[in-house]
């Protein structure tokens, strides 16, 4: 259960123009990638230093790799992270404003409180 | 010594800044009187002719991550650049850049220190949109210097409410200890209930309006032990999943003092959250 990296990788990408569209157009590549180059990156820290220990579970692994924002909800993923990536990737497609975010409440609709932990 | 010339608190919705500067069909039905409030609002804090802006706010996982997260943090620079990629890329929000009063962030991280805050401090840090949407709203010109103040009400674990409080009852005594001349308005932003990335997000309301009452009540009225006795870190997931942002309007409420009534109170029921507007002046009320 690493929900600090599920963090990690929403957070890295949604602040990189380019690793957005590359996660829209390429979920499982860039998942991948990104677990085997860019998980153990010390952010805050001198370029070069990495951590050794980081990587997703089997159920983390598909849920970025599917864009499953369910089911990254359900894991505990920060929901401000993936609301903020997802609405970068997805409220393109829809016509009307805010339908993007509307569709993915409703997607959400069978979660009661208390909702999933998110503490890291 | 200084003077506290104006405690402010709002919310900051940052699509204020686009609903307000949008023309022909891209102007939302709800942005003339959402303008006309903001320039009502604004005006209580012209009038108070400060001097020098404490702000109050929280970092949305811009400069500050889960690999080393500081629960109340001082910004200490001359400068301070604002709004990061993601905000333009979704609010439409400009890059801007603000003054710093370097002299209260060392006298508020100093005194704090030694008032039992363990503060820790930035001398570069980019702020977001939790300071500058109030700069929108209340001082568009970004013309005065700031000390930028940042709690955690975004990642667990989060201090208690009761924590905000004191810091904010700790910023107000710091900042008319400051030996000074200069006239201070401390502005904090919060929320009231909000949903963010959960079922009840972007609905015709906020997602709990009976609690938005409560709090705009609790604000107003200056009410702290009421709000005290039932509000607590569990209690806030109820109303919504980020309304933890509403302990950013308690730490403003310890500014204001314990059943100090604010002398300006406004709202705006808009589609996913509650506004709320309210200016204390703890010195009395300015020539209008």
């Amino acid at each position: 259960m690493s929900r600090y990296l599920i963090d990690k990788f929403l957070y890295t990408v949604d602040r990189d123009p380019d690793l957005v569209e590359r996660y829209r157009d390429d979920p499982v590549g860039t998942v991948t990638w990104w677990e085997a180059e860019r998980a153990n990156a010390v952010l805050n820290c001198h370029t070069g230093e990495a951590s050794t220990w980081l990587r997703f579970d089997d159920a983390e692994r598909a849920a970025l790799s599917t864009h499953d924002y369910v089911k990254l909800f359900e894991l505990g993923a920060h929901p401000f992270l993936t609301l903020t990536l997802f609405i970068a990737m997805f409220e393109r497609d829809h016509a009307e404003p805010l339908a993007f975010q509307k569709q993915y409440a409703a997607r959400l609709a069978h979660f009661d409180l208390p909702y999933p932990d998110i503490a890291t | 010594m200084a003077k506290v010339v104006a405690v402010v608190a709002s919310t900051h919705h940052p699509f204020y800044y686009r609903a307000s500067t949008a023309t022909g069909a891209d102007r939302p039905p709800f942005a003339d009187e959402w303008t006309s409030k903001i320039l009502a609002f604004r005006e209580t804090l012209t009038r108070a002719n400060p001097d020098v802006l404490v702000m109050v706010g929280s970092d949305h996982f811009h400069q500050l991550w889960l690999d080393n997260m500081p629960q109340f943090l001082v910004g200490k620079a001359p400068f301070y650049d604002a709004n990061w990629y993601n905000e333009e890329r979704e609010f439409g929000l400009p890059r801007m850049l603000l003054r710093g009063q370097e002299d209260l962030s060392s006298y508020i991280l100093r005194e704090g220190l030694d008032a039992g805050f363990d503060l820790a401090f930035s001398n570069e840090l980019r702020i977001d949109h939790s300071i500058t949407c109030p700069i929108i709203t209340l001082r568009p010109e970004a013309d005065l210097p700031i000390v930028p103040i940042y709690t955690n009400i975004f990642a667990p674990p989060l201090p208690r409410p009761k924590r905000f409080v004191q810091l904010g009852q700790t910023i107000r005594e710091l900042v008319e200890s400051w030996p000074s001349d200069l006239r201070v308005a401390v502005i904090g932003t919060g929320h009231l209930s909000l949903e963010l990335g959960g079922p009840r997000q972007f609905g015709p309301h906020g997602p709990d309006p009976e609690f938005d009452r409560r709090a705009v009540d609790w604000i107003a009225s200056g009410d702290l032990d009421g709000c005290l006795s039932e509000v607590t870190l569990d209690s806030l997931h109820a109303p919504g999943n980020a309304t933890h942002g509403f302990m950013d309007f308690m730490l403003m409420m310890g500014v204001a003092g314990a059943g100090a009534k604010a002398d300006y109170v406004d709202s705006l029921d808009l589609f996913h959250t509650m506004e709320a507007y309210f200016t204390w002046y703890p010195n009395g009320a300015p020539a209008a």
